[in-house]
């Protein structure tokens, strides 16, 4: 196949940015699957109830959606740590977290989409910002605002929880946390706590990353679904609470994903993630930087 | 109860189904009650993995889909006989052709068999929650295939003509009751088995890989044959669930058949029943299966739909054995 020079360094670096925005929707599941052990599979339904408030915002007021996202931090924060409580008295206290929990999460999630449904209907929504259109371009490369803006948000972001991690106290107890939790009761902190605290900042990097995707392409309930997939396959990919390995995964996805639409066609693109998924778990199931 | 009375009360309970069926004669009844059934069948497979094992699959839309799509592939190849093979051919595969739902079912419950067996291979040697997202994984993967391949319809979705009537000798019945009769009769295979299973030494092996599958295997329990076993029986009965539903929709498109609400029906279903026992799925199903005909008749499908999800995560709240568990807990309270 001869393929144009220009349209493969188009998808490559398209890929980049798509890559960094990935980075920002599974960096509150490579906290609580990663660190946590909670396989939060309602995760991207979390996601797209920040996307659905920051376009109910953005149209109602003409707040722009990021703005919104920051505002509804502290609320997603709350959520969390409420979902965690019943999931911790329900699940985790009782040992039952494996079968029941998922299915919990499953049914989370399946909610959320059907109330969003009646809500808002089936219909694609999409907010208004004054980035969304403009392109800058460099020689052959066109780097489109509204892909660009979300990939600098979402690297922002991913830093802000790195340093969180390795710099402050509560970060430094949420590494515990996932490395022995009887270590840390032993300390006299809380492990249950530090886990409320923690799954409450992952639920939160929801509101941002929701945000970030309505920004990008307009969204409809299910979307969510194709989510699950690519957060999952990223996070397993970079190696189960690896911060920097999700990045790295994360771009690697972008960029196959978008090379694959460029050249074979969008409709082949969710297969991609998964195919990565599958291979992973068949093969490596560490990933990649994996302990 | 021995199997071979189990199966003659099965038998009896489902003449007694078809008797009251007939008697009714309304189709819509046909209708409701082949989703109900088709219901019970998925619910009681996902509970051969789900409950005995203890292994979350949320790609059952996915094997439910590969059934009915191997329907519609071996559908579409009857027509397609005649410009793909020289005349001679072509009239031989005639008199095999089109091949009847019965013959169907056979090969949808062996093609998602297949599918479940190599899922299995792929994913099981690691933890739960793995498998768990692998079997979405793949339901996205197969609904991406079946997408792109034109032959079957691709997005479009494929017309399958449901003839009115079948003829058997000089007896004549409308086509869907004789669907409704395959779909209770495969009813009854899925609850059979299920049974047998769980009493066997096979559902003890299950058990064990369920309560704590690293002492099972230090036991010399053969754990991954045992999960392979399940997968595969769990992967055919849904196959063999889906195999018919052509026929019964009339027209199949990828987004109805990969739909997330049998995912989550057939794994709300036996949460809400009670994964430890047969009865378990049969009582959600059908408890579950009715609510839904009625909700969507009543109110809405958006509104059923919610019901199934809230009733799911309310139960594993709090009647975390399902209704069975409940009795139980009673009868015992009762007995002390």
């Amino acid at each position: 196949m001869d393929i144009p020079f220009d349209l493969l360094i188009n998808a490559i670096v398209a890929g980049l940015l798509l890559g960094g925005f990935y980075a920002a929707v599974t960096a509150g599941v490579s906290i609580s699957f990663g660190m946590l052990d909670i396989v939060n599979i309602a995760h991207p339904a979390f996601i797209i109830l920040g996307s659905y408030i920051a376009y109910f915002i953005n149209i109602n007021f003409g707040i722009d959606p990021i703005i919104v996202s920051l505002i509804m931090l502290p609320v997603f924060f709350t959520l969390g740590t409420l979902v965690y409580h019943v999931y911790y008295l329900s699940f985790e206290r009782r040992g039952q977290e494996s079968l029941r929990g998922l299915a919990f999460f499953f049914g989370l999630l399946f909610v959320t989409e059907v109330v969003l449904i009646l809500v808002f209907g089936v219909d694609y929504r999409y907010v208004e910002a004054r980035y969304i259109g403009p392109s800058l371009h460099f020689g052959m490369i066109d780097l489109p605002l509204r892909m660009l803006v979300p990939c600098l948000v979402a690297l922002a972001l991913f830093a802000a929880i790195e340093l969180f991690i390795t710099r402050t106290f509560t970060g430094r107890a949420i590494m515990a946390v996932s490395q022995d939790q009887l270590a840390l009761q032993l300390m006299a902190a809380d492990p249950i706590r530090i886990k409320r605290i923690a799954f409450g900042i992952s639920i939160a990097t929801a509101a941002v990353a929701g945000a970030l995707l309505i920004i990008i392409q307009p969204v409809e309930p299910s979307v969510g679904r194709e989510y699950i997939g690519r957060v999952f396959a990223i996070c397993v990919l970079g190696g189960l609470g690896s911060m920097p390995g999700t990045l790295i995964a994360a771009v690697m996805l972008g960029v196959v994903e978008s090379l694959t639409a460029t050249f074979y066609g969008p409709s082949w693109a969710p297969a991609v993630a998964f195919g990565f998924l599958l291979l992973t778990l068949a093969f490596r199931p560490a990933g990649l930087l994996g302990r | 109860m021995n199997t071979t009375k189990f199966i003659l009360a099965m038998i009896a309970a489902a003449a007694a189904v078809l008797a009251i069926a007939h008697w009714l004669n309304v189709d819509y009844f046909f209708f409701a009650a082949y989703t109900i059934l088709q219901f019970i069948v998925l619910a009681t497979a996902w509970n051969i993995l789900g409950g005995y094992c203890g292994y979350v699959n949320f790609g059952s839309a996915a094997f439910f889909a590969l059934g009915a799509y191997s329907s519609v592939a071996l559908i579409k190849f009857d027509g397609a006989i005649d410009s793909w093979f020289p005349e001679g051919v072509a009239s031989f595969l005639h008199h095999i052709f089109p091949l009847p739902i019965p013959v169907l079912i056979v090969i949808g419950s062996v093609v998602s068999g297949v599918v479940g067996f190599g899922m299995g291979y792929l994913t099981l040697r690691l933890r739960g929650a793995f498998f768990a997202i692998a079997t979405l994984a793949m339901a996205v993967v197969l609904q991406t295939l079946v997408v792109n391949w034109d032959f079957v319809g691709g997005s479009r979705g494929a017309y399958i003509i449901r003839p009115d009537t079948l003829e058997v000798g000089s007896w004549q019945i409308s086509y869907i009751e004789y669907l409704f009769v395959l779909m209770l009769i495969l009813t009854m295979i899925a609850l059979v088995t299920a049974r047998t299973i769980e009493r066997s030494q096979l559902g003890f092996g299950f058990a064990t890989i369920r309560d704590d599958e690293l002492a099972a295997e230090a036991c010399g329990v053969p754990t991954l044959r045992l999960k392979l076993i399940a997968t595969t029986l769990s992967g055919a009965f849904m196959g063999m669930a889906g195999a018919p539903f052509p026929y019964y929709i009339g027209y199949l498109q990828p987004a109805s058949a990969f739909g997330l609400e049998y995912a989550v029906n057939s794994i709300a279903m036996p949460m809400i029943g009670g994964t430890t026992s047969w009865v378990g799925p049969l009582v959600g199903a059908i408890l579950l299966g009715s609510a839904q005909q009625y909700a969507t008749v009543t109110i809405s499908s958006a509104v059923n739909l919610l019901i199934v999800g809230l009733m799911l995560v309310g139960f594993v709240i709090i009647a975390p054995n399902g209704l069975i568990g409940l009795v139980q807990e009673r009868s015992r309270r009762r007995q002390s």
